[in-house]
């Protein structure tokens, strides 16, 4: 406080200064820190409980502990096959996810829109909806030529129908008064679409992009274990943590899954960066 | 440029008062789903509201002034009776739905502001979307506008960022500027205290000395009915009805000095007794429904 008084012709350093103070004081910060380095102890000690004091912990007792995950880790960064393994998953992952976009946004704002397009469509749309992504993988190695399209199709089904229904649910819960207010102030069908619609259902297209990343993700590695690592499709995580437990190195199985939670906390902020670049009247909440 | 447009509206607001925007509602009948549940919320009503007159709308909650409003700006059809704006017929038999359009201007029970438009793209929105201005002008005349509501250091926020009261004058603004010959409001000031709505009526009288709009209010207030209007309808329970026309003789401008006033006093209490006798048959009515 009094530091800041001194140097207040200074303007900068304060500035700096204080923001660097706010990181400091942020009690939250510090105690997600902690709770992850407590966390990590408690795994190290229950992992080595039974060579410490010769008391096997159960469950926690079976996994490798940290320190033997971060050596594993280290010497796996220097293989180029785990790198490509990160981005054949990120490739899959983005690839499925943005056909899911461009299809599902324009589909579900028509849903919405438009009573005869969702008479017709939203019946075979909720008949399809409930079937669990994976169960689409037979159909599709059978429809699609390459294992590679197969694995980008079923990608897209995970994303895809999460996407429409926030879409439609998000378009058709604008408040009415929004649509009546721009239609007495003289607007057209299309400024409605443009200028109301579009913006109110942002927000759900943003919850929608989430929860499908977070699904596309889940569909990718199931897919990638199904599919092994054939010539066409081989590596992504899935295959990574596969191969690994096959190659009985339960170490190398923990670093893929570290790794994937790692992926998906990449692309979900990813997600959450762009919706707040592009919403910016919902920064206040 | 900006001065240019200011001294526009300016001289549009005496041409206003000279007779622009009288309603004239006729045995309007309003009935929900004539073939299910058949709610009749209005039931042959009529009133006659004079060009620039203030006339406030009070009655009991759920008595059928929204639907009355809803039917005037064409948000709702109308099942018999006519409405005509000056010699215009709005809605009636052969054309139950009136047509939406700026001369008359909503503003909503819960406010409706744009909420991903800053104050000022909300109020140029609709000079700008009919095209009767080019994006910058009507920006600069909603600025101007702006700052005559004393919203000028605000008019970039987005609606979320400001209070309820600078909300709800930014939306009175967003429809002023489309030069309406009918202000519809629909208990605006519902939500607000007593200072906060205090400084809203301030704000609201300063509005009509200006502009000399006509303004359709609906309020269950009965001093903001009083204080604000030139006649306070009192409707029936519903179906809507009129059941008693409280003209408010006091001249203007008007001023809190006048909530003290004896005259003031008289009028709230004889636009009382008829509210109150309404608020009873409401109450019972929906102790029998209850039962
Ligand atoms: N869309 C609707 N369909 C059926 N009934 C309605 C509808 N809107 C309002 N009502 C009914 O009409 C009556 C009058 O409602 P409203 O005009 O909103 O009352 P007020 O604004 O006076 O409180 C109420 O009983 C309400 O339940
Ligand atoms: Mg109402």
């Amino acid at each position: 406080m009094t530091e800041a008084v001194q140097s207040a012709h200074d303007t900068s350093f304060v500035v700096k200064r204080t923001r660097l103070r706010k990181i400091l004081d942020n009690k939250t910060l510090w105690r997600g820190i902690a709770a992850i380095i407590l966390f990590i102890l408690f795994w190290e000690v229950c992992s080595q409980s039974k060579v410490w004091f010769g008391i096997q912990v159960p469950w926690i007792g079976k996994i490798p502990p940290p320190s033997e995950v971060v050596v594993n880790w280290a010497e796996i960064v220097q293989h180029p096959g785990y790198w490509e393994s990160w981005y054949l998953s990120f490739f899959r992952v983005f690839f499925g996810f943005m056909i899911a976009q461009v299809v599902g946004i324009p589909f579900g704002l028509a849903l919405a829109v438009n009573k005869y397009f969702r008479d017709i469509f939203f019946p075979p749309f909720e008949v399809l909806r409930p079937i669990p992504p994976l169960a689409w993988v037979p159909a599709s190695i059978i429809f699609w030529p390459t294992t590679e399209l197969s694995i980008a199709f079923v990608t897209f089904l995970g994303a895809f129908f999460t996407i429409v229904i926030n879409v439609l649910g998000g378009a058709r819960t604008i408040d009415i008064q929004y649509l009546r207010a721009a239609q007495s102030m003289g607007a057209t069908q299309w400024d409605l679409f443009r200028k109301i619609i579009l913006p109110g259902t942002l927000p759900s297209i943003f919850t929608g992009a989430a929860v499908g990343m977070g699904i596309t993700w889940e569909v990718v590695l199931a897919a990638e274990m199904i599919s092994g690592g054939g010539q066409q499709s081989g590596g992504g995580l899935g295959f990574f943590i596969w191969s690994s437990y096959m190659g009985g190195s339960m170490a190398q199985v923990i670093v893929g899954m570290i790794s994937i939670g790692i992926a998906g906390y990449v692309s979900s902020s990813l997600i959450r960066y762009v919706g707040f670049l592009s919403m910016p009247w919902r920064r206040l909440f | 440029m900006a001065a240019k447009t200011t001294t526009g509206s300016r001289k549009k607001a005496p041409a206003a008062s000279g007779g622009r925007g009288a309603i004239s509602i006729r045995n309007v009948t309003k009935i929900y789903d004539p073939e299910g549940v058949n709610v009749m919320a209005v039931d042959n009503c009529s009133m006659e509201i004079q060009a620039g007159e203030v006339c406030m709308i009070v009655g009991p909650s759920g008595c059928g002034k929204t639907t009355l409003l809803n039917v005037i700006a064409g948000f709702h059809s109308l099942t018999h009776g006519e409405i005509y704006l000056d010699d215009e017929l709005l809605c009636g038999p052969g054309k139950p739905l009136a047509k939406q359009g700026a001369d008359r201007m909503v503003v909503f029970q819960n406010g409706a502001l744009f909420p991903w438009k800053s104050l000022l793209d909300n109020v140029a929105y609709g000079p700008m979307v009919q095209g009767v201005l080019s994006k910058s002008d009507a920006r600069d005349k909603a600025l101007d506008m702006l700052a005559e509501a004393g919203l000028k250091d605000v008019a970039d926020k987005f609606p979320g960022e400001v209070s309820s009261g600078m909300a709800r004058r930014a939306e009175i603004v967003r429809a002023l500027i489309n030069d309406p010959k009918v202000l519809l409001l629909d208990e605006p000031y519902r939500a607000m205290d007593a200072l906060t709505k205090s400084i809203m009526h301030e704000a609201l009288l300063e509005m009509y000395d200006r502009t000399k709009v006509t303004i359709f209010f609906i309020t269950h207030d009965l001093e903001e009915a009083i204080f604000l209007g030139d006649k306070a309808v009192v409707m029936t329970t519903r179906p809507a009805r009129t059941k008693k026309v409280v003209d408010v003789n006091i001249p203007r401008p008007r001023d809190y000095k006048l909530l003290s006033s004896e005259e003031f006093r008289i009028l709230v209490e004889e636009a009382k007794d008829a509210v109150h006798e309404e608020a009873i048959k409401a109450f019972e009515a929906g102790e029998r429904e209850l039962a």
